[in-house]
């Protein structure tokens, strides 16, 4: 075994980067629920999940327990096979995506082998994810067909009808970022982002001459909430008129498949908005000597996050709350230290500002669902057709003028 | 056995047993699935000759496009399974003989290898740069003239749908 490993390093070192990366992924799913379900409560004036944990927050733990040993029943007449293959399908092309998504520039070692943080580095990763996200109808489309029942039927054709729509305005508004950059390699495209306008103003996309992507950040968000069929485009799951959609059908560990694959299909979405609109990796300051204590934000952030969990659990109602919490902050307040450290403050840079921005999308995500109403289904349409497709092909065109404008 | 071979073993076990599933299975949904598997098999092949854009491209249009305008329309028209019918005397005499005769000539022109042919313009297709300098620059005619061959394919999908109402 160890030779095989040692004549395939990339392989050996693939697999302890997808075993770190799934585990990290189902973390951040668990608690991805958590966040909107403690977002959307406090936007409502409530507290969501607040009993199981200090604030609720083995609240997923309890949740993922409660749906693995649920009881599972297959509704009659279905067809067997592709009712079973669906959510396989929707969380295997969900978390596919995440592979050749880049976390940091930086390099760390497994059996003495340098690799990135990042499993695979693609020269068509772009071209890969867009790839994968066109399946991803399937598992909903097949979901809704092969569960034999009218309601996830009609959701399952809204779904298709809806992603199919959208994907054209989506895969369109990118182009523009790939037209500046000229490549569809996913760490290129970042590390064409780095620099800065008059000193202080990112070179990343949203803004950059010759063409700021602001119109093509626009259509690929929007897009993007409706390929995820998240609120206010959750047509295909619209419970006031089809139960549930194409999961209705769908118990147990089927159904938080297709749960997990939503979310992953969010972290993904949100991910490549940061890396091609955002800069990715990249710090919104200058590294310039003045700019130096910059470096020391991913330090800052985490201890005042310790101090807040520590300062709130000396005070929590329960006694496990008032021994959890601070815990917790002093695991936190350990990271902070670590964050400071020489060897460190370099390296985790890249993935501290990466995540930062990748989780204001999602709080964007949460905080969309949490004000938004649903669209109508010929308002949909018609939004994606008339109005989206439209300005991102405006877009392309703009955006090639003015590369060959500028590129002379 | 190296990995690659490995891989095109499986990959071409995966092609074949979809095509054969496709013409075999009895649900039109199963058939659209099995061609989904062949498209995503192929892409893999295309993937191990290094052509990563071809074989994304396979991916995006067969199976991400086309065959989910198959399955929707499937679904819409909510098709049930297919009765079988016998050969047809039409399908008996010149069909499978034509057929059997397709597969020998494929056989031996695969049999005789491609080692000796050079990639066109004598630029390697795989990279998406030297690709598109073959198609924009060495092929544009060709190029051009597909894409008013597919427009003039979409307008006809329009004129057409329009009559019925």
């Amino acid at each position: 075994m160890s030779d095989f490993l040692a004549q395939h390093p990339v392989l050996a070192t693939s697999i302890i980067k997808v075993v770190v990366l799934m585990a990290l992924m189902l973390t951040s799913f668990a608690y991805l629920t958590w966040f909107e379900r403690k977002v959307v409560a406090h936007i409502q004036s409530r507290w969501g999940p607040y009993r199981v944990g200090p604030h609720g927050l083995l609240q997923p733990l309890a949740d993922g327990l409660k749906l693995l040993f649920k009881e599972d029943p297959t509704p009659g007449g279905v067809d067997k096979l592709i009712y079973f293959l669906a959510p396989f399908l929707a969380l295997a092309l969900a978390l596919s995506a995440i592979a050749v998504i880049p976390f940091g520039p930086g390099q760390f070692e497994i059996f003495g082998r340098a690799t990135g943080l990042q499993i695979a580095d693609l020269n068509i990763g772009l071209l890969f994810l867009f790839a994968i996200t066109s399946l991803g109808v399937y598992g909903v489309a097949l979901g809704g067909w092969a569960s034999n029942s009218k309601y996830p039927l009609l959701g399952g054709l809204r779904s298709s009808a809806q992603m199919i729509s959208y994907e054209l305005s989506m895969t369109m508004s990118v182009v523009g970022v790939v037209l500046i950059s000229g490549t569809f390699n996913l760490r290129e495209i970042i590390a064409q982002q780095q620099g800065y306008w008059l000193g202080f103003i990112p070179r990343w996309n949203l803004v950059s001459p010759p063409m700021p992507q602001l119109l093509g950040f626009l259509v690929y968000f929007i897009s993007a909430i409706a390929e995820t069929n998240r609120v206010p485009f959750d047509l295909p799951e619209a419970e006031t008129e089809l139960v549930a959609g194409f999961h209705t059908e769908y118990a147990s560990f089927k159904f938080s498949m297709f749960f997990m694959a939503e979310y992953f299909n969010m972290i993904t979405v949100s991910c490549l908005a940061t890396l091609l609109f955002f800069g990715g990796w990249l710090s919104p300051f200058p590294s310039s000597s003045v700019m130096a204590w910059t470096l020391y934000i991913p330090t800052a952030v985490l201890a005042a996050c310790a101090l807040m969990l520590f300062l709130d659990g000396l005070r929590y109602t329960t006694k496990s709350g008032r021994i959890v919490l601070p815990v917790l902050a002093i695991v936190v307040a350990g990271l902070a230290v670590i964050c400071a450290l020489p060897g460190a403050v370099e390296f985790v840079q890249g993935p501290f500002w990466f995540l930062l921005k990748v989780f204001l999308f999602l709080f964007f995500y949460v905080w969309l669902r949490g004000t938004l109403p649903r669209f109508r289904y010929d308002q949909l349409m018609s939004f994606g057709w008339k109005l989206l497709l439209p300005v991102s092909i405006a877009n392309v065109i703009l955006t090639s003028g003015m590369v060959l404008v500028t590129r002379r | 056995m190296s990995a690659q071979l490995i891989v095109f073993f499986v990959l071409a076990a995966v092609a074949v047993l979809g095509a054969v599933s496709l013409i075999v299975a009895r649900h039109p949904i199963r058939s659209a699935l099995s061609l989904i598997a062949v498209m995503v098999a192929l892409a893999g092949l295309y993937l191990l000759q290094g052509a990563e854009l071809v074989a994304v491209i396979q991916i995006i249009v067969y199976a991400g496009a086309i065959m989910v305008l198959f399955v929707f329309v499937i679904m819409l028209l909510n098709a049930g399974e297919e009765e079988r019918t016998n050969l047809s005397r039409m399908a008996r005499y010149v069909g499978l003989p034509l057929g059997f005769f397709l597969m020998l000539q494929l056989a031996w022109w695969v049999g005789r290898g491609t080692s000796g042919m050079a990639p066109a313009g004598g630029i390697s297709p795989a990279l998406t740069k030297n690709l598109s300098t073959l198609l924009f620059r060495n092929f544009a005619l060709p190029f051009e003239l597909t894409s008013i061959l597919i427009l003039v394919a979409i307008l006809g999908a329009v004129v057409l749908a329009k009559r019925e109402r």
